[in-house]
């Protein structure tokens, strides 16, 4: 079992947890995830770390609640417990100094981009820090961001802070030399952004958070193709080169179960809420 | 003149075992095979000649003790019976179940020359349902000795291994990567074949007997095997199975509806998506369901594509004779309404504008002459291709050892090929203390003979520390 010990909100429905797990947090870095299981029909949940406490023993990790098992966990209180919390899992991002970074965040991704950006910074880089979002209300942790980047761009897709679209970034990439891009957030964004650095030749690294099961090789449900290869998101990756992802595929792969999702979620509603017997507070 | 001994009286027929009525099960999970009543169970026993020199135990991997089981069932000593079956196996619900005893013990019976053999498998299930229903003993505790192991992934060899070597005093930790316990029991083969409930039962004797499983350990992620033997553990023990999955590198593959096995599997048994929207688990299965592959792991996929409700096709690129799954699976997998397509491999899948499977592409194969070991290869028949529609396949053909321990362990020798773990014939690495066996070591394979080479392994794990100062 591992007791929740922090919780946040960071974002309308966007919740942050703090959970203790040390053996987990001993062995966590940059680029890595999680899966988290609660209640005996609950499912399996990939979550990326968004941060590790070593004194502490602890692990955090942010989700949207967009679903009926995110919605469940986002009822979960401090002191309650969650039944299990796997990791860490996929392979550790590269962290060294290679002079000016870009570092990319969309929505909930915007946590875990942050424990990247502040790895990057303590390795000696230049980080230049954006953070994107569908409208203001999900421009999260802006102050955590300014602390570890040099420069931080904020964009949104309805203009409501910040730039309105990448349209800037398309004319700030004309002027401004990247060595490296990192990008955490909705497919569609790192879709965009890798066609952006693209003719710039920066090297891009994306996060990808493909549906996934066991989480550790077994079920093949995260494969994507990268470069023509077939790859498994979650042994192979999770970062993986923007410019040789076929993104056009993984969006329709994570979408082959929506309508069961929808189906999940609209039970749960007409239930009053999750029927793993834990949250009848 | 010496008067001859009355020949005994021989039954040549078995005593069959009541299953659910192919109409009925096949729309639902619950378990095919009903077991014995008690009344069978004597009959059946009492076929059992009790030879002295007895051939079918010879033919178990793990050696039960098989006439004198028999015997206490005859004298309606139920509790004796189980006992001496856990003298040799901790698993023996899951292996009356789950075992190929026709290839095995059964295949040696003595009767099987004139008639059907002894139902050695019926007749182990039987006594390990009664151990069930009545409670189990747990064996005398012995004096701990003082030694540490680790055992990495709770499936058949891993619970092997961890039963022998606690009943020796060695204090056991099982660590297990998945958040259920049972490897392959829980996650591969089906409620129909191997109810959960019995699985877990199997795992909950392991951890009375003083066995600490430790669940959603990921083993090369969490700890490594080098920090476990830094970290106090005298020997580790490899049973992490052959969890990676085979794809067909056809083009269309990673196109909607296309599951492999083990994804299909662990959605349908581990997180029961046969119960969703119940269970959270989701499981999109269409109308019509090809799966690819001819191995019992092909059958469980079918079966329980049948059960979802779907017309469900079997392609298999060699012929009936040369399928490797178990005669009975086929012939259960059949009657609940499966159609076969031999010597037809794929080519290609096709797709709808949402990105779900449509169509595939096939092409007819032909058997070519055996090579030296006899097994005969196929080839494509020129000009044969053919399209099928479907809107669901999986793909079930073998699965490899998943690489995350041999990627995190220095000096651990591995086939570059299959992946395989590189072992002696009692278990034991390239490294010192470190064993491994069942499918990481030998590629897929059944039950028993990852129970079989655990035997071996805790085995040779008890020497090394009684060896080791």
């Amino acid at each position: 079992m591992y007791p929740i010990i922090n919780k946040t909100e960071l974002a309308p429905k966007i919740k942050l947890f703090e959970v203790k797990a040390p053996d987990v947090a001993a062995k966590s870095h940059p680029g890595q995830f999680l899966i988290v299981i609660h209640g005996e029909k609950g499912e399996r949940i990939p979550l990326t770390i968004c941060g590790y406490d070593l004194k502490n023993g602890t692990v955090s990790f942010a989700f949207h609640e967009v679903g009926k098992t995110t919605q469940d966990l986002g009822k979960l209180e401090p002191n309650q417990e969650i039944d299990n919390v796997t990791g860490p899992l996929g392979n550790p991002s590269e962290i060294k100094n290679f002079g000016k970074v870009l570092c990319v965040g969309g929505s909930v991704m915007i946590a875990p981009l942050l424990l990247q950006a502040k790895a990057l910074k303590e390795a000696g880089n230049h980080v230049t820090t954006l953070l994107g979002a569908r409208c203001k209300d999900f421009i999260m942790l802006e102050d955590e961001a300014k602390g570890y980047s040099d420069k931080v761009y904020i964009a949104t897709d309805d203009g409501s802070k910040g730039n309105k679209g990448l349209d800037f970034l398309v004319e700030l990439l004309k002027t401004e030399k990247f060595d490296r891009c990192i990008v955490m957030g909705p497919v569609i964004l790192m879709k965009d952004i890798s066609a952006i650095t693209k003719p710039y030749g920066i090297p891009t690294v994306v996060t990808l958070t493909p549906i996934m099961i066991d989480g550790m090789g077994m079920c093949g449900v995260c494969r994507v193709t990268v470069g023509g290869k077939m790859l498994f998101g979650c042994v192979d990756g999770a970062e993986f080169d923007g410019h040789l992802v076929d993104f056009d595929e993984l969006i329709l792969r994570q979408r082959t179960m929506l309508p069961e999702e929808r189906l999940s979620s609209v039970l749960a509603e007409m239930n009053g809420g999750c029927k793993c017997g834990r949250n009848k507070t | 003149m010496a008067e001859t001994k009355p020949k005994p009286k021989l039954n040549k027929k078995a005593i069959d075992m009541a299953k659910q009525e192919p109409e009925v099960r096949n729309k639902n999970f619950s378990e095919v095979a009903l077991g014995y009543t008690e009344s069978e169970a004597q009959e059946e026993a009492s076929r059992c000649l009790g030879c002295p020199k007895p051939m079918c135990q010879s033919g178990c991997p793990v050696e039960v003790p098989i006439p004198q089981f028999i015997k206490c069932i005859k004298e309606k000593n139920y509790a004796a019976g189980i006992q001496i079956i856990k003298t040799k196996n901790a698993l023996p619900a899951v292996c009356g179940r789950v075992c190929p005893q026709e290839v095995q013990c059964q295949a040696k019976c003595i009767i099987g020359r004139v008639g059907e053999p002894v139902s050695i498998g019926r007749l182990e299930r039987f006594l390990a349902d009664w151990e069930q229903k009545n409670g189990a003993q747990l064996p005398p505790k012995v004096p701990l000795s003082g030694k540490k192991i680790a055992i990495i992934g709770a499936g058949p060899a891993g619970l092997t291994v961890a039963a022998d070597l606690v009943k020796l005093g060695h204090e056991i930790t099982m660590f297990e990567a998945l958040h259920i316990g049972g490897g392959v029991l829980s996650y591969g083969i089906p409620e129909f074949r191997l109810p959960k409930a019995i699985v877990n039962n199997e795992i909950s004797y392991v951890q009375k007997l003083g066995v600490d499983l430790r669940l959603g350990n990921l083993i090369g992620r969490i700890h490594t095997i080098p920090e476990l033997l830094k970290n106090g553990y005298d020997a580790v023990f490899i049973g992490s199975g052959a969890g990676l999955p085979q794809f067909t590198g056809c083009p269309g593959e990673n196109l909607g509806g296309i599951y492999s096995a083990n994804e299909f599997l662990i959605r349908v048994n581990l997180m029961k998506a046969f119960q969703f929207p119940e269970y959270d688990t989701p499981i999109r299965i269409g109308k019509q369901v090809v799966v690819i592959g001819g191995g019992n792991v092909a059958m469980d996929c079918a079966r329980s594509s049948i059960r979802l409700g779907s017309k469900v096709y079997l392609l298999y690129r060699r012929g009936r004779e040369e399928l490797p799954a178990r005669h009975e699976e086929i012939e259960n997998a059949e009657e609940e309404g499966l159609n076969c397509k031999f010597l037809s491999a794929p080519v290609e899948f096709y797709g709808d504008a949402k990105g779900w499977v449509r169509a595939m592409k096939c092409i007819a194969m032909e058997l070519t002459e055996p090579d030296a070991k006899g097994r005969r290869g196929v080839k494509a028949v020129p000009g044969s291709e053919f399209i099928i529609d479907v809107d669901t396949v999986i793909i079930a053909i073998g699965q490899t050892p998943n690489p995350i321990i041999q990627r995190t362990t220095d000096g651990l020798q591995s086939d570059p090929r299959y992946g395989t773990i590189t072992v002696n014939e009692v278990g034991k690495t390239s490294l010192d203390g470190v064993y491994a066996g069942g499918d990481v070591a030998t590629g897929a394979a059944t039950v028993i003979s990852a129970m079989g080479a655990g035997k071996r392994a805790a085995k040779a794990i008890h020497e090394y520390l009684l060896n080791k100062k």
